[in-house]
């Protein structure tokens, strides 16, 4: 039992859960201003992709880590123009993103390393101790810069939701986006906003990923974005419970790769990969998650 | 005056012909033909020489011809599984899962057929178990919305990836299977190949799952148009509170619409499995559902626009095999994600945002009258 409360597992969890946590973090955003993105899984391929191109390219990974972010800010707010300014529903959009997404970063596997799987190999961040003890991975996991600036966006973001005029307007333009016209504010430009913000947090995701394989490898979000969409309904649509969710969501996947049994087809394993979604589709049906979700969800302000 | 009155009857004839629903789409490829272009150059290959591979492998030879009908298949079904679920106003995402299990459980039962039963009790048999297990799976989305209030696509997406995650379980756990696939099904319940009436598809993979798909289609129109249930699916479509204070039962129609559209969705099994593989792999299939959406988006219209939207999108899907030498097949995938967003993007041009993402009970926003483009007034002479 005391293994799986260790420190080694605490290092594990919060590196599985990384990825996890900030594409829900990104998600609340979004849907706080009023737009459904399913899109998520798109935003954490592109970014993943870009960061390791860029890295590969230049051989500098802090460039890598900036080039990640400004692709997921850009298809974030592409998702942002997509829905507010042309009108599209944002489930297609969503849809198309995500398709776009994955047929993109392997066009671009084969284009820049002829390889229909795997780039080459990246250094990716490497600082703190090199032990295996369970002490010295946490202190790695702990310095890692994507690890580091993912934990300031998280930990910002209920404060810049609940406290600040830019999170209040975002959530206005999310829960009424009429009234919110009324009174003069831009729905148009808060929601783009808040879709930026979206796409960088959830890009530190897709950062995360790919520094911590050391490489792209196509399809390699492997639902992540379904998974932190769950966390978003789960969590009533707050950051920090969706946050908290990830961490949770991550200690069962460390817990099931501790029991060395991640094998296809056996039976725990698919227990425990079940739990998110059999847990949002049984907490919405006993309309325990309707409350947080924002009312003006998928509307526009004309 | 004659050559006067035949140019202006030509301009007529053409002005009928370009309705805004064609021109929309002609927009749009004319966007995909673009992006494939700008991928051929990128690739260092020659725009034109690529398109004349792209033609060659798809509507130039016979068999491609064949492989077009084959891929083009499942998006009929799919694309109209997604028509039906929207008439009523509800978004279809799950049909994705409904496909995958219906497709594995019924392939499963078709492996247990006895080799005593005819074929035309065989095919119909795993049709119906196919309908019933993709129906099953599209009741639980529309039971959770009609009743419960779940929003359909959270729904639809979190069942998508339960059943994603338990297939590989059910095959190897359940069903005992060795690899991810199947047994084999029973003889009589596969589907014969085209090429045994027209011999010169010979080696397609296409089969009888195309008119089988024809068939479908046609009648499905046919049924929502002439129907009671599916004139009242229709209005419910265009309101729901007037239908609740008509007395339509609307939580039960909406229902069955559901569950009519994961039954058709689970059709486009009998292309892949009955007319092509003989059982079913993990992951035969995936992306018909979410191509269905597409499908439907272009050809929602008419049972004859539904199936020229599957032939496009199919073509699509073969063309990318047939480029994949010069430039990577993936280049299609991208094409195709460009040409769902200008579709998309033309077609709420004109028309009130669409309801279908909207939060279930939550009030619509007033519709201010200016949201009617300005040059509406001006298209008519």
């Amino acid at each position: 039992m005391s293994s799986l409360v260790s420190i080694a597992m605490l290092a594990e969890t919060l590196r599985i859960a990384a990825p996890y946590a900030c594409a829900a973090v990104g998600g609340v955003w979004a849907e706080r201003a009023g737009v459904v993105h399913i899109g998520l899984e798109g935003v954490l391929l592109v970014s993943a992709f870009a960061s390791v191109a860029l890295a590969q390219a230049s051989g500098s990974m802090a460039l890598g880590l900036v080039g990640g972010v400004a692709l997921g800010v850009a298809v974030s707010a592409l998702h942002a123009v997509l829905v507010d300014k042309a009108r599209i529903d944002a489930v297609v959009s969503g849809i198309a993103l995500n398709l776009l997404a994955f047929s993109a970063t392997r066009l671009g596997l084969r284009g820049l390393y002829d390889s229909a799987s795997n780039s080459p190999s990246i250094a990716g961040f490497r600082f703190g101790p090199t032990g295996t003890s369970g002490g010295d991975m946490l202190v790695r996991a702990l310095l890692d810069p994507v690890t580091l600036l993912a934990l300031a966006a998280i930990a910002a973001s209920p404060f810049v939701l609940s406290e600040t005029r830019f999170g209040l307007r975002v959530r206005a333009v999310g829960e009424n986006p009429t009234a919110a016209f009324a009174a003069g504010v831009s729905v148009g430009r808060y929601r783009l906003g808040a879709l930026a913000v979206s796409g960088a947090i959830c890009a530190l995701g897709g950062v995360h990923l790919a520094f911590d394989q050391h490489r792209f490898e196509s399809g390699m979000s492997g639902g992540r974005g379904f998974i932190a969409l769950a966390a978003v309904v789960l969590s009533g649509w707050r950051p920090a419970r969706a946050a908290a969710l990830c961490l949770a969501f991550g200690w069962l996947e460390a817990l099931q790769i501790r029991m060395q049994d991640a094998s296809r087809g056996s039976t725990l394993a698919t227990l425990t990969q079940l739990v998110p979604y059999l847990a949002t589709i049984a907490v919405l049906a006993l309309g325990l998650g309707r409350r947080g979700a924002p009312a003006g969800l998928g509307r526009h302000a004309d | 005056m004659t050559t006067v009155a035949a140019s202006s009857l030509r301009q007529g004839t053409l002005r009928r012909a370009l309705t805004p629903a064609r021109l929309r789409v002609l927009f749009a490829l004319a966007g995909g033909l673009f992006v494939l272009n700008l991928a051929s150059a990128t690739f260092g290959q020659a725009p034109l020489a690529v398109l004349a591979q792209a033609f060659h492998g798809t509507w130039g030879t016979p068999y491609g011809v064949g492989q077009v009908l084959f891929k083009a298949t499942p998006l009929v079904f799919t694309g109209l599984s997604f028509h039906v679920a929207l008439r009523v106003g509800l978004f279809n995402i799950g049909s994705e899962g409904q496909l995958a299990l219906a497709s594995l459980g019924a392939a499963v039962f078709a492996s247990k057929l006895g080799p005593g039963i005819p074929a035309v009790v065989a095919v119909p048999l795993v049709l119906a178990c196919a309908m019933a297990l993709g129906g099953s799976v599209a009741y639980v989305t529309g039971a959770l919305r009609a009743r419960l209030g779940v929003h359909e696509i959270i729904s639809g997406i979190m069942l998508n990836r339960i059943i994603d995650v338990a297939a590989p379980w059910l095959l190897v756990a359940v069903l005992g299977a060795v690899s991810l696939r199947t047994e084999p099904i029973a003889a009589s319940a596969r589907l014969p190949r085209l090429d045994t009436l027209a011999p010169s598809l010979s080696g397609s993979a296409a089969s009888f799952a195309a008119p089988l798909a024809l068939l479908v289609v046609f009648a499905t129109f046919a049924w929502l148009d002439r129907s009671r249930a599916g004139r009242e699916m229709a209005w419910i479509g265009k309101s729901e509170s007037v239908c609740a204070a008509q007395g339509i039962d609307v939580p039960a129609r909406r229902t069955q619409a559901m569950v009519l559209s994961g039954a058709l969705a689970a059709l486009a099994m009998s292309g892949t499995v009955l007319g092509y593989k003989g059982a079913h792999e993990l992951g035969l299939g995936a992306g018909a559902g979410f191509s269905g959406i597409a499908v439907a988006m272009v050809g929602r219209t008419s049972p004859v626009a539904l199936v020229l939207a599957a032939l496009l999108f199919g073509t699509l899907a073969q063309a990318g095999l047939a480029i994949n030498a010069a430039v990577p097949r993936e280049a299609m995938g991208v094409v195709e994600a460009v040409v769902i967003l200008l579709v998309a993007a033309v077609a709420s041009a004109g028309e009130p945002p669409a309801s279908a993402s909207a939060a279930p009970r939550a009030p619509r926003a007033p519709q201010a009258p200016q949201g009617e483009p300005p040059n509406r007034a001006e298209e008519t002479p």
